[in-house]
């Protein structure tokens, strides 16, 4: 369902739940549709011997998609017309991430969404934005 | 820079948006997706990054009969390690925008066209000097019109990341 402006106004938030305690399998199967095999991403033994992190941790495109999928669900299917992110904190197996789209204003049939997504510690992760199309 | 062909397949979007947890029927359902305003399967908005799937040169992406420097035996199976500063390989994802003028389906067959962009220095002060750079990937539909713009930024660390 897509949003309609009359019931919109600046400052309306949505959010979701993106994941509870985040596994290891899923950033596997992240890696496998996405192509990227990064193995700081999946292999705990390079990643904490050589690159020199406490474990794998997950793309940041893991938590673009999820947080993608918390945008969809509240525009609507193929709605979007931009989104963009900066990664501000990585996210580790094990978190719990919760995700916020904030409306910031509404013109000429677009809403502009402020997009925050934090991990269980309210430590920001991922911040962004977005526009979509509105009836 | 590269060019590649992207063909956009609807059990790729399946295993895709599996991957991020969302089921949302307009990604799996080709009849239920035919009811939506979407008019049939659409890929969700991240997707277009698995182009690196078809990208024939993909350094993130094991080669056959080529040295991987993930871990076999030993942590990693490159003999001579070079240093490549925090987040082993490939750096780390800063930023990734994207532009939609189009939503993207099974059927359609992009192209897509890598730009490099800006690149800029800033000390971080939990991982030394970082190195950003960025790079624009303009993606085609098979008629040429362009369907989605996306820009990212990756950062290169000193050392990793403090925790």
């Amino acid at each position: 369902m897509a949003l309609s402006a009359r019931n919109l106004k600046a400052g309306d938030t949505y959010t979701e739940c993106l994941v509870e305690d985040l596994s290891r399998t899923q950033i596997v199967m992240y890696a496998g549709a996405s192509g990227d095999y990064n193995p700081v991403h999946t292999d705990e033994k390079f990643t904490t011997e050589i690159a020199g992190y406490p474990s794998v941790f997950a793309h940041g495109m893991l938590t673009m998609g999820m947080t993608g999928r918390m945008l969809t669900n509240y525009v609507g299917d193929g709605r979007l017309t931009k989104y963009g992110v900066r990664f501000t904190s990585q996210v580790w197996p094990g978190d719990t991430l919760n995700s916020t789209a904030t409306v910031v204003d509404i013109t000429d049939g677009v809403v502009n969404l402020s997009v925050e997504t934090t991990n269980q510690d309210g430590a920001l992760v991922l911040s962004g934005y977005a526009a979509a199309r509105v009836d | 820079m590269a060019e590649e062909k992207f063909p956009v397949e609807g059990s790729h979007i399946m295993m895709f948006a599996r991957s991020i947890a969302d089921d949302n029927q307009v990604y799996y359902d080709a009849d239920y997706a035919k009811s939506t305003e979407a008019g049939g399967v659409i890929a969700p908005p991240t997707f277009a990054q698995s182009s690196a799937q078809f990208d024939p040169n993909y350094f993130l992406r094991p080669k056959i009969g080529e040295e991987w420097f993930g871990s076999g035996k030993e942590a990693t199976s490159i003999k001579k390690k070079e240093s490549s500063g925090g987040g082993g390989g490939g750096g780390l994802h800063a930023e990734q925008h994207f532009e939609y003028h189009r939503h993207i389906g099974p059927g359609d067959v992009l192209t897509t066209e890598v730009k490099p962009g800006k690149t800029w220095e800033k000390e971080g002060k939990r991982s030394g000097k970082l190195v950003f750079s960025e790079t624009i990937t303009e993606y085609r539909d098979q008629n040429g019109e362009l369907v989605i713009t996306a820009r990212g930024v990756g950062v290169r660390t000193e050392r990793p990341v403090d925790q």
